[in-house]
Order: structure tokens, then sequence, then C-alpha cells
């Protein structure tokens, strides 16, 4: 299993017999469909398209529905894709159901959204820059960046900056990956998954989950103990 | 079902059905359990409930008690495991949701007074508010 799609419905705790509270993030996990197999031959890379998220087939397009139709689904809103080698693209088929029981045994997994949007922010909010002085001669200028460099320092030729430069503008709204978060517990009657921590965006937002792909010291050695 | 309702559902099994009508002003005594390695024990904290608030799961209360003339308050999630049991000793009469003025108080002004309305409290009875 390597990806699966679901909505974040919001944030709770859940108290285990010692006492421990622990902060979680209740994902929705509706049935994702398999819509498509991509193959080396036809495609030139071998992955597996998955759908979620129900939708009136008078918003989507023709294009769209007969895709899905192709699955033997229904309209769906996200289709996302995730690669794998050919053989375990074989392993699915097409209009095949994808739930939260496919998680039953996996410890961490990562979760994918968009984080909220905060709109064009100054250095202090989005970059954590300390901004200046509030006095000795400071004079409106308490929140700007300060210098940006000249053309004479290590920051791209011609005197130009660097690409990359901490500065002001958008801030959030952009995919971002939360790695590694612990699963806590898995409803597998109502398509509930529960990780620890909070994911990325606003509630109702959809979020992509997969297993963990990589995991820190601390975890690998806690899963090695586990088994 | 909506979505918060969902969520609540959750801990629809964790949520305590075994607690007293209790509320700010009250002189409660928190049952608490105390794990010391593998034994355990527990420990009753008498106090002030000085404030309540939060809802369903994330329920939490604040008891305030004097501790060798030093005041002591303990804040506890209500529907924690941690807390084994809750009594009510007396009712209090407080006409503020939360009482943190009790900590400028000293001495006799510290006790507010029991309640006026409503059931008094007494030994034995069921704690239960009309």
């Amino acid at each position: 299993m390597a990806l699966l799609m679901g909505t974040k419905l919001g944030m709770t705790r859940v108290f285990d017999d010692n006492g421990v509270s622990t902060p979680v993030t209740v994902i929705e996990i509706g049935s994702c469909v398999v819509t498509q197999i991509r193959d080396e031959d036809k495609d030139g890379y071998s992955a597996v398209q998955i759908a979620y998220g129900d939708m009136k087939p008078r918003n989507s397009t023709i294009p769209m529905i007969g895709h899905d139709a192709k699955a033997g689904s229904d309209a769906k809103r996200f289709h996302r894709e995730f690669r794998c080698t050919s053989k375990e693209a074989g392993e699915y088929e097409l209009g095949q159901s994808l739930t939260v029981a496919s998680l039953a045994d996996v410890a961490y997994v990562d979760v994918i959204g968009t984080s909220k949007g905060k709109g064009f922010q100054g250095g202090i909010k989005r970059h954590n820059f300390k901004g200046q002085q509030a006095t000795h001669g400071v004079e409106r200028k308490h929140r700007s960046p300060g210098s940006i460099g000249g053309h004479a320092l290590n920051a791209g030729k011609s005197g130009r900056l660097k690409k990359g430069k901490k500065m002001a503008g958008q801030m959030g709204n952009v995919r971002i990956t939360t790695r590694s978060l612990d699963v806590v517990r898995i409803d597998e009657e109502r398509g509930l998954l529960l990780v620890k921590g909070p994911v990325p965006g606003h509630n109702k937002a959809m979020v992509q989950i997969r297993p963990a792909i990589r995991l820190n010291r601390s975890k690998t050695k806690k899963l090695a103990s586990a088994e | 079902m909506s979505t918060q309702q969902l969520i609540e559902s959750l801990n629809a099994d964790a949520l305590k059905t075994d607690l007293p009508v209790m509320g700010v002003g009250d002189t409660i005594n928190v049952h608490a359990r105390i794990i010391e390695g593998a034994k355990e024990r527990v420990q009753i904290f008498q106090g002030v409930l000085i404030s309540r608030k939060g809802r369903g799961m994330n329920e939490m209360i604040c008891v305030r008690r004097i501790v060798d003339n030093q005041g002591v308050e303990r804040i506890w999630p209500i529907n924690s495991p941690m807390i084994a049991k809750i009594e009510v000793v007396r009712r209090g009469d407080a006409r503020r949701s939360k009482l943190y003025y009790l900590r400028d108080r000293v001495g006799k002004s510290r006790r507010l007074r029991d309640q006026r309305r409503g059931l008094k409290h007494t030994a034995g009875q069921p704690t239960v508010q009309k």
C-alpha cells in the first residue's frame, strides 16, 4: 500500500491507561478507487492512480467522468498517482477499492496536505527574523528584514541576489509533508485514522497518507523492539 | 452525523458518567491515582474548585488548597484515568465562573459562603442540584 487519500476532520485527545494524553488528528479515509494503472510500455513509467472524494457529475468534466467510469466508479474529485515497480502495480486492479484497513499493520505514516494560507507576510512571521530594535534611533523600520546582501557577497554573480533569499512573500498554501506520525488508532468500521499530532491544512481538507518512508533513529528502534 | 459529533463519538467510551454534579466554588475531594513503579495508590486532594473549563474530552478542572500556608493548585483533565473518583464535600456560593481572586485572599476571607440556592450537600446524600 503506497498511498491513500482522506479528509482531515479535526483534532481531539486520547488517554491511555497510564493517564498520558495524546493529541490526535482524526482523518476520514473513505474508499479510494484505483482508476488507472500506468505501465512501462504504454505510459513510459509504472504507477497506480487512485481517486477519492465524491462530486456531482455535473461539476466534473465529460473526459473525467469517462475516465472514472472506466474503473466502474462515479465521478471523483481528486486523482493522484503513486509510482511503483511494474510488479507492484500488477497487484492492483482497475476499480479496486482501497480502505483504511490497508494501514492495519503500519505503525508510522506520512501525511501530505496543503498548509493553511497566511497571505503575504513579512520576514518576521514568515522566516522568524528578529526585526530591528524598538529604540536606539530605529525609525519606522522595526519589522524590516535589514540588509539583504550586496553584489560583492557570495550571493550569485553580477550583483544579483541568490535565488531563494528569505524575504517577505506568500506564506502557507503550499504542499507540506509531515513525516513519521504515529498511528494511534484505526476505526475500520467508519474508515477513521487517528494519527498523533497535527497535520497540515484546515479541517475538511484533502490529505494524502502513505506508510512512512523514512524513520528517525528513535522510531526505528521502537519499531524494532516491538517486533 | 456532523464532523464534531463524529470526533466526540471517538471518545464516547472514555467520557466519565459517574461524575458528581459540581460547580465552581464547591469543595471537592479528588482521588488521584499515583503510580510509583509497579505500585499504585490513591491520594486524596481536597480543595476548592476554582475553575472548570473546556467541553467533552477537553474539560479541565483546577482545584486549590492551602498546604503549609502555601497555596497549591492542581489542574486535571476531568476525564483523565488518573482521577479515580471525585466527591463533593461542601457546596460553596460563587458568583464568578473563575475564582482566581482567591489567590489574593488571606485568612478568613478565603472562605466561601455555603450555597444558598439549590440543595445543600449533606453527607450521604446524592450530590444532585435542582
